[in-house]
């Protein structure tokens, strides 16, 4: 095992001197939609990424196969995760780690299950795969991430991926030409608003040749971005707006329904 | 079909939201009662964030005891005088209470409060109105005269100075107990989600004495004026007010409070007090064992707001 991470760590190492001044492959990526619009009709959506491996004259012909891992990060948030624990017999909230700037949505997609092309270096170093990126905590005023195994850490991802914020998937990256690629990224309903940063990164025997990255954004429209506005910004006012339209629905209730 | 909601930030079934309005209304209708105590776990259940489905209750029950309170007030049946005394008790309490709930937010225990509140709160009042019933209605079974009102009977809320005359209601009372009634229902309406009827009802007729014709109007005038404040409170403080699930709720909730209303008129007042305190007992009784039963999941995961 540890023979096995030196020599991928080498060959790694290699690749990357190698392709350092001889860019031999690029990257060309885009996605279906760069802005999905939330409207009172959504209820989740599909993106689709597609692109392509260009080769130029520089690329060794002996190259083998390629990997994709495709990582999509929505907008960074500060979340909190707390524990239940038994004490005087009920259940109650008493630990919690706050997770500080974390992505809101994470999608990790490959064509074949990551462990297969790339060691565990390499997973690590390049955060590839749910387990790897670093998810910063704050525990007791300092920051770091923790062990993969961490109750809370393993907790918020699950937790996350209930929701289908959270994903990892290893086959959802199909290669339709040797060089020709493309990925669904599902997008559920509860999805948070902002920008969503894509990072896609190239493979081939076990070693990052390049990467690059697009990104798409998620925005509230019309009558929805009114609504979250109004109560954000003009607290008061939409207090008010609501109340009245509740005293109306009391009101006309009252009109039509009179017996007499 | 499914709408979503931009506070709440879900989408939801608005048939189903609609349904639980009418569903609630019907009971609140029946009984007299906001209701809320149903609606917030029920929205909880369906997976609206607890915070938010408390704040945006608060509108529903305005309107639900906003419609009653007309048709009350038509009755003549409301007092006007005691509705005021209450109110400015009402309002103090929910100041008192968005400003708690404000609080107990940032430290992560609202769920445990609610579910507490909820447990004392229902099993408290549910147990006791089984009980005053079900003797009730042995009483009336054994052809006894009922005894639930003894106009003559004061305790020792009577003894209290600055005494006010509630022209209406036919009593003469001090205005201590009053306010504090009217504190502790904004409190707990605030922080709860709810209207704070099936608990002011039974304070008003068993301390205050006020006779049944105007008990369930003048409620009603004070937790539309406290819900309705409530909401503007939730807004302006929490910006947790989902104004499009408070309007399907309060569609669905006026039209099966009509319907609740004439339900209730065919039902003798004993067996209306059994069926509701069975009711209030049995949510009282469910968020207990959710307290004390292991749940499935340990861990939670919230979103902080962000810094402004």
């Amino acid at each position: 095992m540890k023979v096995r991470g030196k020599i991928a760590l080498a060959a790694c190492l290699l690749t990357a001197a190698l392709t350092a001044d001889a860019r031999a492959e690029r990257l060309i990526a885009s996605v279906s939609n760069h802005r999905v619009t939330i409207t009172p009709e959504y209820s989740g959506d599909e993106l689709v990424l597609f692109g392509s491996i260009e080769r130029d004259a520089d690329t060794p012909g002996n190259r083998g196969g390629y990997d994709l891992v495709v990582t999509v990060a929505g907008p960074r948030m500060t979340m909190v995760t707390r524990r239940k624990e038994k004490k005087l017999g009920i259940w109650l909230n008493t630990d919690s780690r706050e997770f500080i700037n974390v992505p809101s949505y994470l999608a990790v997609f490959a064509n074949r299950p990551i462990n297969s092309f790339a060691s565990g270096e390499v997973q690590r170093r390049q955060q590839l795969g749910l387990t790897n990126i670093i998810l910063t905590q704050r525990v007791a005023g300092d920051f770091a991430d923790v062990v993969p195994n961490d109750p809370f850490r393993v907790a918020f991802v699950r937790l996350r991926a209930r929701h289908g914020l959270y994903r990892e998937q290893s086959n959802a990256v199909t290669f339709l030409t040797p060089t020709l690629f493309r990925a669904g990224i599902p997008l559920p309903p509860e999805v948070p608003t902002g920008t969503y940063d894509i990072e896609i990164k190239l493979f081939s025997d076990g070693a990052m040749i390049t990467r690059t990255e697009t990104a798409f954004e998620i925005v509230k429209v019309g009558f929805e971005q009114f609504v979250a506005d109004a109560a954000r910004r003009n607290g008061l006012l939409y207090g008010l707006v609501t109340a009245m339209m509740a005293l109306t629905t009391g009101w006309l209730a009252s009109v039509i329904f009179r017996k007499d | 079909m499914q709408i979503f909601l931009p506070i709440a930030d879900i989408p939801v079934n608005i048939f189903l939201i609609l349904g639980m309005g009418i569903a609630v209304g019907f009971v609140s209708g029946m009984f007299g009662i906001g209701g809320g105590f149903l609606l917030t776990p029920l929205l909880i259940f369906v997976g609206i964030a607890p915070a938010v489905a408390v704040a945006s209750v608060a509108g529903h029950i305005a309107a639900s005891s906003f419609s009653g309170a007309l048709s009350y007030w038509r009755r003549r049946a409301i007092d006007p005088a005691l509705a005021l005394v209450l109110l400015i008790g009402g309002m103090l309490g929910t100041i008192a209470g968005v400003t708690l709930f404000t609080l107990l937010r940032s430290y992560g225990q609202l769920d445990l409060t609610i579910a507490l509140s909820y447990v004392v709160l229902l099993t408290g009042v549910g147990g006791g109105m089984l009980w005053e019933s079900v003797g009730a209605l042995i009483r009336a079974r054994r052809g006894e005269a009922p005894t639930l009102r003894r106009p003559g009977a004061h305790n020792w809320v009577h003894g209290l100075p600055l005494k006010l005359r509630f022209k209406k209601s036919k009593i003469y009372l001090s205005v201590f107990p009053v306010v504090a009634i009217g504190i502790f229902i904004g409190f707990v309406g605030a922080i709860l989600g709810i209207g704070g009827g099936f608990i002011l009802i039974p304070l008003l007729i068993y301390v205050l004495r006020v006779p049944t014709g105007t008990v369930i109007g003048t409620s009603m005038v004070l937790t539309l004026v406290t819900m309705s404040f409530a909401t503007v409170l939730h807004a302006t403080t929490n910006h947790l007010v989902d104004a499009v699930l408070a309007l399907i709720l309060m569609v669905g909730g006026v039209i099966g409070a009509q319907f609740g209303a004439r339900a209730g008129q065919r039902i003798s007042s004993e067996q209306l007090r059994l069926l509701l305190g069975l009711l209030i007992l049995s949510v009282g009784v469910r968020f207990a064992i959710e307290l004390t039963i292991r749940p499935d999941e340990l861990f939670m995961v919230r979103e902080l707001e962000p810094a402004p």
